[in-house]
């Protein structure tokens, strides 16, 4: 009974758990709520986990009615992998926000605060375990909706228009996605994935198809921020609480570059997509304007927040690179690097937030003489900075270096010194503020005494993170077995796979 | 014996000064190397230890003669350097300078390039605390140039093993070459431009004369010996033989003796005979035979030594006086008669006195020069022996000790910087006496060279006398103020009369070309972060800065919309 509905408990937990929360309303309570909700919903998730590396697919009809009629729910190594990461990172965020929000959230909406926390991740395990194409949009818009709520409870009255305009992005996004869907039904009369990539498979050069097909990578783009359709990000990663900012950072963007491989390798298949439409091209430009670009940007940022969003949109650059390379080992860089940018981009904005407890500020000019004043928040921040850069020892490394040998593998040499260049450039920006922390004096105007250690419920889950960075640095077996193995799980079951992975294995 | 992982003593040496205070810290650092070098001697060659990463065989600890014998000197200099250091009180210094010399040994017995890249890096991260340790902005600014640097050797570093790892299939560091075909060729020509950031290529070198000087007078012991060996070390085992080395090497040798010659601040003409040094060791390395690369390595652990000393009266002089610039100085050896002579002991070393250590490798590389037939090379290096007589044999302690009384009156430096240079200085001499039972003893390969015939022994005198004689004759013709005692070295002569007339027009043209060259890059760099800055509002500017309007987002999603659509609709015609 239990073992045969837990595909669907993550899903269900947390949507279930979301308005009792409300109804909760005491700030602390509702917190213990969450959390636990959210922990449960972890422990769930790693037992997919583990179910899908033994027995590759897990199906799950809702309500009994069997797909192509009903809608399914699918677990496959790729999803449960990233279904874990997104799980975990909530759990630890949450534990973060405790101290968090009461800084920089009102107290009456902290009930509010842990409401939406929960139907987001709600949102996004539904669209990672959804095998339906309809589905993945009414999972979308919850996840969507939520986090424009998140976004607007900060105090500072700026994240209204910051949340307004990822409002108006986003719901074009979702809308760009549900005239795709929308087109494919039209030509196809179905819904599941499965069957819609064996139908698609029939209509080859449809019109419709084609056209569909463009309005779902550019409604994925958006909810991506893929360069140049990025600039929803910045604003509402700056602007929104430390927690929220920290959350949306490891999870949203890593389930939308979900969504683009599933619909790509799922639904269209590589051979569709890549080979006849020539995707991999516009995404590999697009993809190295945004290593570049938005490194840059965030070399010249004052606001540390908006330096780390610049800098997510270039990470998410080289996954897209990942994807644009057409190969088992491109792709599975791509997924080491959702997990790993997870974890980095994590500790990164729950740093910040420790920062802004303390300090009141995520200006770089407010990280002056941090390092003597904040020990463990600037080591953990150094920590995961140079995990950014890709250091050894951390994962960043592990996924520069699987990125770099795809590259070669196909003799694009130029793209590996290219990856190579945007490091130094995050050498550039995550430098400045480190050096701020570290060699500057503190300004005068401020008491050394009052700036003193964060609290220690936002250093543990900021160290666990900092901790898992190092040590799946070192230890890559579980990373990159799981990101293998879904790689290759993808490759095979793209619709041409066949032919095609002979030819990338050779 | 059961031995353990090479750089392990000296990590735990690290850890120890971390933690502990007083005269238990000072045993157990000083501890550290001894135990580090009676590990080694009960070491088997071989592979230590291998692991696998990723699908590929890795090597972390690989033992031969050549790694073995830079680990001795390594932990040599460690224990001198630690000796030397022993009076400050400053945790930092204690804890980079070990961890420092662990990670020069790490990369010294790494067998695989991975390991050796991680080593490589770890050098920079913890060797440029001992020049922040100074504390001054310039040392600040300095250090963070030679981070730099030493970062961007280890980017090209790990993008040149990537390559080779795809292509070989392997990550163990062997012979690299430079004969290859396609992409292998690149990732091999990455490693060999890393290696030589390392080891200040000509116009790589400048963070060594940038930084070293800006030191604290304890680190800059630490810093001359290891990293720039460790690159030497690098280049024996990756590509001994290349004849580009030759030429390269001959460049390092010649250039620094101009710059030196006309710098002022002691220090930094000894970072600039670094330079000189190396570059007669990567001529060993580039010549290639058997006779060259023992001379290559045999110099360098000489050099770690007599450098050492020279470093170390200079930091002493420094620590005393607060001074350091050769105008500010002089009449020294009333007050520190002891130091004076440990330089003079350290000066003869490096210009190759018979019976000092300079001695005994220097003429292996000149030896293997002459047999090999590169005679412009040996001329070439005559002349640059020469010039190190001059800026290091004669400068250094002139200025320092003797020239024009500067007035200041001091005293002999703490007793542990005595113990320390005095053991340099019996190492110099005993290295120099007895070669063939102590650096000879070590050589990785097979020789049978022998220092002290009647040729080489005459040649090096004659060239010292010969030197000495130009300063005789230079002197006499020149026209001195009397009240100078004429100590008939008085190198001012240099300064007011050829300076002006030989070395402006030869060193500062390339200095000027060069200089010009840097100005231009930084100016571009410059004027790029310019236009996407705005100082007075403090905020970037340009267009993708701004903060789009609503309607520009949207713009931009129909663009690439009709992109797409654009692009499909071709593909369909096609």
């Amino acid at each position: 009974m239990f073992e045969q509905h837990l595909i669907a408990l993550p899903i269900l937990l947390p949507l279930i758990a979301a308005p009792i929360t409300l109804i909760l309303g005491h700030s602390r309570l509702s917190w213990m709520f969450a959390t636990a909700i959210s922990a449960l919903a972890c422990y769930f998730s790693w037992h997919l986990l583990t179910a899908t590396l033994t027995e590759s697919v897990l199906s799950y009809a809702v309500g009994g009615w069997s797909p192509p009629w009903g809608i399914e729910l699918r677990v496959d190594v790729a999803n449960a992998f990233v279904l874990l990461a997104v799980s975990a990172l909530s759990t630890l965020v949450l534990i973060y926000s405790k101290d968090s929000i009461e800084k920089e959230i009102e107290s009456s909406k902290h009930a509010l605060y842990y409401t939406a926390h929960l139907l987001c991740l709600a949102g996004l395990s539904g669209i990672l375990l959804t095998g339906d194409a309809f589905n993945l949009f009414v999972f979308l818009e919850i996840s969507s909706l939520a986090t424009y709520t998140l976004v607007s409870l900060a105090s500072d009255r700026r994240c209204l228009t910051a949340a307004f305009r990822y409002l108006i992005m986003g719901t074009i996004g979702a809308t760009f996605i549900l005239i795709g869907v929308g087109m494919l039904y039209m030509k196809t009369g179905t819904l599941n994935m499965l069957d819609l990539a064996i139908r698609i498979d029939v209509y080859e050069s449809s019109r419709t198809i084609n056209t569909g097909l463009a309005f779902i990578m550019v409604g994925v783009s958006i909810k991506l921020a893929l360069f140049p359709l990025h600039m929803w990000l910045p604003a509402a990663y700056t602007h929104a609480p430390s927690a929220v900012t920290a959350f949306l950072a490891s999870t949203a963007t890593k389930v939308a570059f979900y969504v683009m491989i599933r619909f790509i390798f799922t639904i269209f298949g590589l051979n569709y997509v890549f080979e006849e439409m020539g995707m991999d091209l516009i995404l590999m430009v697009l993809a190295i304007v945004a290593i570049f670009k938005c490194s840059y940007m965030a070399t010249v940022q004052s606001n540390v927040k908006t330096v780390l969003a610049y800098s997510s949109v270039a990470q998410i650059g080289y996954m897209i690179l990942g994807i644009s390379l057409v190969s088992v080992t491109g792709l599975m860089a791509g997924l080491i690097h959702i997990f790993n940018h997870a974890l980095m981009k994590g500790a990164l904005f729950m740093a910040v937030g420790a920062v802004f407890y303390r300090v009141g500020s995520v200006e770089i000019s407010a990280f002056k003489g941090l390092g003597k004043q904040m020990p463990f928040t600037m080591a953990a921040f150094t920590i995961a900075g140079l995990s950014i850069i890709g250091v050894p020892l951390t994962v960043g490394f592990i996924s520069k270096w699987y990125l770099v040998t795809a590259a070669l593998e196909q003799q694009h040499w130029i793209l590996a010194a290219l990856v190579l260049v945007g490091s130094l450039l995050a050498v550039v920006y995550m430098g400045r503020v480190i050096e701020a922390a570290y060699f500057q004096k503190p300004p005068a105007s401020q008491d050394s005494n009052q700036v003193k250690e964060a609290p220690w419920l936002m250093l543990l889950p900021m160290w666990i993170l900092v901790l898992a960075n190092i040590y799946f640095g070192i230890d890559t077996s579980l990373t990159t077995e799981a990101a293998s193995s879904a790689s290759e799980w993808l490759f095979q079951t793209s619709s041409i796979a066949a032919a095609n992975s002979a030819e990338v294995s050779q | 014996m059961n031995s353990v992982i090479p750089f392990l003593p000296l990590l735990l040496g690290a850890i120890a000064a971390i933690l502990l205070r007083g005269w238990l810290r000072n045993i157990l650092m000083l501890v550290a190397p001894v135990v580090g070098a009676i590990n080694l001697m009960g070491i088997e060659h071989g592979v230590f230890w291998s692991m696998e990463f990723m699908g590929y065989a890795l090597e972390p600890v690989r033992v031969d003669k050549l790694s073995l014998m830079f680990g001795y000197l390594f932990h040599l200099a460690s224990f001198i350097a630690i000796v030397y250091a022993l009076h400050i009180k400053d945790t930092l210094q204690h804890v980079a300078g070990l961890a420092y010399a662990a990670s020069a040994v790490g990369a010294v017995f790494a067998g695989d390039l991975l390991t050796l890249f991680v080593f490589w890096e770890l050098l920079a991260l913890t060797s440029v605390f001992l020049v922040w340790a100074r504390k001054t902005d310039r040392a600040y600014s300095s250090g963070f140039r030679y981070l730099i640097f030493q970062v961007l050797s280890g980017v090209l570093l790990l993008a040149g093993l990537l390559i080779l790892a795809q292509v070989n299939n392997s990550l163990l560091f062997n012979q690299i070459s430079l004969q290859h075909e396609g992409l292998a060729q690149i990732g091999a020509w990455l490693i060999f431009f890393a290696f030589g950031i390392k080891c200040a290529f000509p116009f790589m070198h400048n963070w060594l004369t940038d930084a070293y000087p800006e030191a604290t007078p304890t680190g800059t012991i630490f810093l001359a010996s290891f990293t720039t060996k460790v690159a030497v070390y690098a280049f024996a085992r990756g590509f001994p033989g290349e004849e580009i080395l030759v030429w390269i090497g001959v460049t390092m040798a010649c250039f620094p003796i101009f710059f030196a010659v006309i710098e002022n601040d002691l220090r930094r003409v000894l970072a600039y005979s670094l330079i000189n040094q190396i570059g007669f060791m990567i001529v060993g390395i580039g010549i290639g035979t058997a006779l060259a690369l023992n001379g290559a390595v045999a110099h360098a652990f000489n050099d770690v030594i007599f450098k050492g000393l020279l470093m170390m009266t200079m930091g002493a002089v420094l620590h005393m006086t607060g001074k350091i610039n050769g105008s500010e100085l002089g009449g020294l050896y009333k007050s520190m008669p002891k130091t004076t002579i440990l330089c003079i002991v350290g000066a003869a070393s490096i210009s190759a006195f018979p019976l000092f250590s300079g001695f005994v490798s220097k003429s292996m590389i000149m030896a293997a020069a002459v047999a090999e037939g590169y005679d412009v090379v040996w001329l070439l290096l005559l002349f640059a022996a020469a010039g190190v007589f001059h800026h290091a044999g004669i400068k250094i302690p002139y200025f320092a000790f003797f020239a024009h009384d500067s007035g200041i009156r001091t005293t002999e430096p703490p007793k542990n910087m005595l113990i320390a240079m005095t053991l340099a200085a019996v190492t110099c001499v005993v290295l120099g006496t007895f070669p063939a039972q102590t650096v000879y003893a070590l050589l990785p390969w097979e020789h049978n060279y022998q220092p002290y015939d009647v040729t080489h022994v005459l040649t090096q005198l004659q060239l010292l006398f010969f030197s000495a004689l130009a300063f005789v004759w230079l002197n006499l013709r020149s026209m001195y103020p009397p009240e100078l005692p004429s100590t008939n070295l008085d190198a001012d002569w240099f300064y007011r009369k050829l300076a002006p007339n030989l070395i402006k027009n030869v060193a500062s043209k390339v200095c000027g070309a060069y200089s010009r060259f840097e100005q231009s890059v930084v100016a571009s760099i410059k004027q790029i972060i310019q236009n996407s800055y705005d100082a007075e509002s403090g905020q970037p500017k340009g267009y993708f800065a701004r903060l789009w309007p609503i309607e520009t987002m949207v713009v931009w999603v129909a663009v690439l919309l009709s992109i797409y659509l654009m692009l499909y609709y071709i593909h369909d015609l096609v």
